[in-house]
């Protein structure tokens, strides 16, 4: 009997040829930062091409004149005095934000009672639009960096909460009870199992909290203030300063992938151990 | 020291209730080595967990050095079948762990450590987390942690399964002599007859699901055994033989 195989030996060749890559995705990093770059000043390219002949320069500017603008604006020193007061409230919100968040998190986490004794509150709360609440905050903490701080606090609380939440009760059972028969008191057993275990969880919630400290405190400011990017954009939206918004929303692109990246390089160095496994 | 008093224990699961232990009566007396033997499954785990006072039993009681079990029993260690390793910490953090908990000093415990880790043959490992070790590792560094905690008795839930062969007997030999030279009391469940009888002083055969006691042999082989030698001995045989007669039923009611 012959084998079924043996009868058409140019199929298996056919098979065996092993699939290539495209040479694109083993781009090396040097050249895929050039890559980027290029796309950058293609669209800024076509971006000053359009402007003014197929699209009105009063709605979409053009990069020139907008680099023109953070020039001025860095030359004379108005964008520091916005940047850091948006910089300042931002930081002040996000770690008072996150400090609740985390103690409510992990008290709520523990205590079953406080649990179920305040889930329809939080519940409520967490259905509420944070940022509806900016004009009590305003009426509160007057238009100075109070409210925007009070406002990054709230919404940065919530999220922080909710993932800390989360990560307590999804702590091991076995590993508590491990440390317990270890004669663990209960605050060893949160400060060496439930708190480093939920960590991950804690950084994930810090991780997606950080551009929403960002929101608030822009929403503040746009709303009632008198220096902040938000306030920026506000006030060169109502001069029909095209260039100067797009300017600002610049400015907020950079300032929020550097905080993005700060928290990043701050949990590489807390979760090694997560680094390492994988 | 050790007493199960006509201890049961039934579990929910759904609508469904499932028996784990039916009516064990047990003594264990200080220093003794008991292995407790039978089917997988058949609840030998859960009569560990009562005994760690992790969950009470459903009837019955467990008795501690004279004191009825009613919450976590902080005089014994035990090693789980699920190594409990902290994922965030090093291995000799990890193995650290109860002298931490005890306050010591940092040096004293990682020095501890250290040696106990040198014993279960894993020094180099101890900067490694445990996601970078071997099933086996694990099981080891679980090994030296419960021995570095110096608890007045010892619970070991299938220590030594993850093993290679001859690792396992290496193992068996640390543990017959660090646990006589703390005068630790033993409960080891194991599902290996073989190592069952090469360290027990008594075996308990549990019957299956509900586990019962189906026989209780004496293991009169002299001590300090040699863990290999002893395996050659005529006397071996005889008892390995007269509990093999026994657990093999449990397997044939279980149509394996």
């Amino acid at each position: 009997m012959k084998e079924p195989g043996l009868e058409r030996p140019g199929i298996a060749l056919e098979v065996a040829a092993p699939v290539r890559r495209t040479p694109l995705d083993e781009i090396g990093r040097v050249k895929m930062l050039a890559c980027q770059a290029a796309l950058g000043a293609v669209i800024a390219l076509a971006w000053q091409a359009v402007s003014g002949r197929l699209v009105d320069d009063y709605f979409i500017s053009n990069p020139l004149a907008i680099g023109r603008r953070l020039v001025a604006w860095i030359g004379d020193g108005t964008i520091f005095l916005h940047l850091w007061a948006t910089l300042y409230a931002t930081i002040a919100g996000f770690v008072i934000g996150s400090l609740a968040g985390v103690v409510l998190g992990v008290w709520l986490g523990v205590s079953r009672f406080a649990a179920r004794l305040t889930n329809p509150y939080l519940l409520a709360l967490n259905a509420l639009p944070k940022v509806a609440l900016a004009p009590l905050f305003v009426l509160w903490f007057g238009i100075g960096i109070e409210s925007k701080i009070a406002l990054a606090a709230v919404l940065v609380t919530f999220l922080v909460f909710l993932n800390t939440f989360a990560g307590v009760r999804e702590v091991d059972r076995d590993l508590i009870d491990c440390a317990r028969l270890m004669k663990a008191s209960r605050a060893q057993v949160l400060g060496k199992i439930v708190i480093p275990s939920a960590a991950s969880w804690v950084f994930a919630g810090l991780k997606t909290a950080v551009p929403y400290a960002l929101i608030g405190v822009v929403l503040g400011e746009m709303i009632a203030a008198n220096r902040g990017l938000g306030y920026l954009v506000q006030f060169s939206g109502a001069q029909f300063d095209t260039a100067g918004v797009f300017a600002v929303l610049a400015v907020i692109a950079v300032l929020a992938m550097l905080l993005n990246w700060l928290v990043e390089i701050w949990q590489e160095r807390m979760e090694r151990w997560r680094i390492v496994s994988r | 020291m050790i007493e199960l008093k006509n201890v049961s224990k039934r579990f929910r699961k759904g609508d469904e209730v499932v028996e784990a232990v039916g009516g064990i009566e047990l003594g264990i007396r200080r220093r003794e080595i008991v292995a407790v033997i039978g089917p997988s499954g058949c609840g030998k785990s859960t009569l560990l967990n009562m005994i760690a006072g992790l969950y009470p039993p459903s009837g019955g009681r467990v008795i501690y050095n004279g004191k009825v079990i009613d919450d976590v029993n902080t005089s014994v260690a035990y090693m789980t079948q699920k190594d409990n390793l902290l994922p965030w910490r090093t291995v000799r953090d990890n193995v650290a762990l109860p002298l931490e908990i005890a306050g010591l000093p940092r040096a004293e415990r990682e020095a501890r450590a250290d040696r106990v880790l040198e014993h279960v043959g894993l020094t180099g490992f101890e900067k490694r987390y445990s996601s970078e070790l071997s099933g086996g590792m694990r099981k080891r560094a679980c090994l030296a942690r419960m021995l570095l905690q110096g608890a007045e008795s010892l619970l070991l839930d299938e220590p030594f399964a993850a093993l290679d062969a001859q690792l396992k007997l290496v193992m068996h030999g640390l543990l017959l002599r660090l646990a006589s030279e703390a005068s630790q009391t033993v409960v080891l469940v194991t599902h290996d007859l073989m190592e069952a009888v090469t360290l027990a002083d008594r075996v308990v055969v549990c019957t299956h699901r509900p586990a019962t006691i189906a026989l209780e042999q004496a293991i009169d082989l002299p001590r300090p055994r040699d863990v290999i030698n002893v395996r050659f001995t005529n006397r071996f045989r005889e008892l390995y033989d007269v509990i093999w007669d026994r657990l093999r039923l449990e397997y044939h009611e279980e149509r394996i």
